[in-house]
């Protein structure tokens, strides 16, 4: 093959694992927006706050010890020299539960039969308190992620690769991160078992219920309230799937929160109400934005437009398809 | 009756502010613009620790400047530039300097601060052709400037090559802003007189995502890659070099790309990583000992304490350490402890941190001699390079400090300052 289609090749495959990180995060908005029409802005912010709330189970770091310190002249800083992994991603999802059980107590309860834009200007609120408090509680330093998954660029595809090119033409073999290798099968393992419990469970098809049409669940019977939080709470936890993913790469700091924005175009792409949407878009943005990045990047000889392309491709389909690839057709009858 | 005590109340404390203004004009005040928030702040933090630590230091064990107390109120701009314009404007009444921390808002600040007769003081990042004192009276940014950073990472190079480089790849991948674009016409410059080859690699805010930039890096294969990054972008270049198992020792970051924080998220990968630096590392200088001794041990350290001796905490010491002493230096040639912010300008441009003044200050060996003249606001325009040890997790210097091309770079200074000049009609000073 000549190096110039193994290139291309490369940045395909490099753009659908970029693609998955994005459908992370894109995921955890879907499914607020399907069971309650609220677009969570503080989707971001979640993942950020989960994996700030991680490390510091972790460290066994003592949440507010800034503030406790600074106001008691103490010199607190840990609870234990660390903790398992497993048992911190546990205490995480407590936590992300609690989390979610007073969003709607605290904000959601208050704004039921509200306009979809009041409840999308709470989750603006609540994205700068979670930001606040996540500070206050573990601090702004930047956190080193380590949750046993391995990262850095796959050497057995590079050697496994190499020969492919031509004879005689300068070729490294294919790079791959090893990290996205497994963003892409815990994205496939976490679809699969959100689509087996809205399926097959009974809670599931209550949620599926909600989604479709919140008055008619009422009328049988369904707690919107207790679906509101087991939602929020399943969002909670892909945002910190997302938050390990974004931390184990750059490490876990604020600029984490600002991933939502990477969310965006893929949810104009794939549609605000499905799930293979939030993936498909990913997948798309992800492959379009490198592409762009290298070769119309390249050619034209600028840098630095794959943040702002993916934007680019997501308004040419708001044009032609408002709804995005999945999303539901909105008909209003006249 | 009531109506006589609000009076009455209303009028002591009118009295009472009144009396604080007098003894705070008295006052020296150093606003701080701090990004403590946002996604800068973990370097932000650090940095800011380190002047409010200095400056507590001075008030505790000198009683402040010749008598003076310092006054650092803190204003947030979360590196963003319009926020920073906006904490100058409610801060400068009465201000010696500002120290903007971000390039952007350096840039705004040139010609409000100029028209305002208030200091600022850009340590090392900021307008490099500030540096001619003959055009920028109100801007200093001593000891080193970008152009001097570039020029002095391919000498780098260049003695790594034996002094040829020619046909060789450097890449630079920067923070695509106006901090990051700074060093380009310098290594364009460069490029042509060394004969290397130039890749300009931009890297959009705030950096998270760099994996088509590092494939381009992976294909194209430069012998070199300079880094002008800031924030997450540090951190995600320096793992995407690691996993793409670029040679570390061929990495070098300009000194904002050199913190604890840039390489520990790498863990191991990070190892050989190189940086400029115009600082030392490390916690054992008589500063240190005096800052524990007047504030951390007094429970009064800004923060937790826990960057004490990091390389941003370090560079906000000497940051701090030089608007000092620019106090003391107007107040000796004005013969008045109650300096004016034109007084205070007369001091910072007559800064003379010779290596036995810096030892007297605590700060023996912590970083190299300088002084400003009328014609130099931007220092002695020396750095060394520092490479990062994963295992021990600590840097270490691994040359001398040294200049950069100074015939390349002082032209380049002549050339921007003079064009600058003639287009705000500033008339040539120090004649």
């Amino acid at each position: 093959m000549s190096v110039e289609l193994l290139n291309f090749i490369e940045t395909v495959l490099n753009g659908l694992m970029s693609g998955v990180m994005y459908s992370l995060v894109a995921l955890g908005f879907v499914l607020i927006f399907k069971a309650s029409g609220v677009f969570n802005f503080a989707q971001g912010v979640f993942a950020l706050f989960a994996a700030l709330t991680l490390v510091g189970f972790q460290t066994g770091q003592i949440p507010f010890s800034h503030l406790i310190n600074e106001l008691f002249g103490t010199n607190l800083h840990n609870w234990y020299p660390s903790l398992h992994s497993f048992l911190a991603i546990l205490l995480t999802i407590v936590t992300m539960i609690i989390l979610a059980w007073l969003v709607e107590r605290l904000v959601l309860r208050h704004l039921v039969n509200q306009e979809p834009i009041i409840l999308f200007m709470a989750t603006i609120g609540l994205a700068f308190v979670l930001e606040g408090v996540g500070d206050l509680m573990w601090g702004s330093d930047v956190k080193v992620l380590d949750v046993g998954i391995p990262s850095g660029g796959s050497i057995w595809l590079e050697e496994a690769t190499i020969g492919w090119a031509s004879e005689g033409s300068e070729y490294y073999g294919m790079y791959i991160d090893v990290l996205n290798v497994w963003a892409t099968i815990i994205a496939v393992i976490l679809v699969t078992a959100l689509a087996l419990f809205s399926q097959y469970t009974k809670t599931g098809r209550a949620l599926r219920a909600v989604a479709d049409d919140h008055q008619a669940a009422l009328s049988v019977g369904i707690s919107l309230r207790s679906i509101w939080i087991l939602v929020w709470g399943i969002s909670g936890f892909i945002a910190m799937v997302a938050g390990i993913m974004w931390g184990t790469e750059s490490g876990v700091q604020f600029s984490l929160s600002l991933i939502a924005l990477k969310a965006l175009p893929v949810l104009i792409l794939g549609g605000f109400t499905s799930i293979p949407g939030a993936i498909i878009g990913g997948l798309l943005i992800g492959v379009g934005e490198k592409l762009a990045e290298i070769y119309i990047g390249g050619l034209l000889d600028i840098g630095a437009i794959e943040n702002w392309f993916a934007y680019v491709l997501a308004l040419v389909f708001l044009l032609f398809r408002p709804q995005g690839l999945f999303g539901d057709k909105i008909i209003e009858r006249v | 009756m009531r109506l006589k005590k609000m009076i009455v109340g209303l009028l002591g404390s009118v009295i009472a502010i009144g009396g604080f203004l007098e003894v705070a004009t008295a006052d020296l005040k150093f606003p701080m613009l701090v990004y403590r928030t946002g996604a800068y702040a973990p370097n932000g933090i650090p940095n800011a620790d380190g002047f409010v630590d200095y400056y507590k230091m001075i008030n505790a064990r000198d009683g402040g400047i010749g008598g003076e107390k310092i006054v650092f109120p803190e204003c947030e701009t979360g590196y963003k530039t319009q926020v920073g314009v906006e904490c100058y404007e409610k801060h400068k009444d009465g201000a010696m300097v500002f120290q903007p921390m971000s390039t952007g808002i350096t840039y705004q600040l040139i010609p409000k601060a100029t028209a305002d007769g208030v200091t600022v003081y850009s340590t090392g990042y900021g307008r490099t052709s500030a540096a001619n004192g003959k055009v920028f009276k109100w801007i200093f940014n001593a000891p080193v400037t970008y152009w001097d950073g570039a020029s002095i990472a391919v000498r780098h190079i260049l003695k790594q090559n034996l002094g040829n480089i020619k046909g060789k790849k450097i890449a630079l991948v920067y923070h695509n802003s106006a901090y990051g674009k700074e060093p380009i016409r310098t290594l364009e410059t460069l490029a042509k007189k060394h004969g290397y080859e130039l890749m300009l690699l931009p890297v959009d805010h705030p950096g998270q995502e760099q994996k088509a930039t590092w494939l381009k890096i992976r294909k194209q294969r430069p012998n070199y890659v300079l880094m002008w990054g800031w924030g997450v972008m540090n951190q995600v270049a320096i793992k995407s070099a690691a996993s793409i198992r670029f040679p570390m020792e061929n990495f070098i970051g300009i000194w904002w790309s050199g913190s604890e924080n840039d390489v520990l998220p790498a863990g191991s990968g990070a190892h050989g990583y190189k940086s400029l630096a115009f600082n030392a590392p490390g916690s054992n200088f008589q500063v240190h000992k005096d800052i524990k001794k007047y504030v951390h041990d007094k429970g009064e350290a800004s923060g937790d304490g826990s960057h004490f001796g990091t390389v941003l905490y370090n560079r906000g010491l000497l940051q701090a350490m030089v608007q000092v002493e620019a106090a003391t230096v107007a107040q000796k040639i004005h013969g008045t402890s109650k300096i004016t912010p034109a007084m205070y300008r007369d001091g910072m441009e007559n800064v003379n941190l010779s290596a036995e003044r810096l030892a007297e200050l605590g700060f023996k060996d912590f970083a190299p001699p300088f002084k400003n003249t009328c014609e130099n606001h931007g220092g002695s325009g020396l750095a060394a390079v520092q490479q990062w040890d994963a295992k021990a997790k600590k840097w270490n210097m691994i040359t001398e400090y040294m200049y950069g091309d100074r015939e390349v770079v002082d032209k380049l200074i002549a050339e921007d300052s003079t064009k600058y000049a003639k287009e705000q009609k500033i008339a040539m000073r120090c004649n």
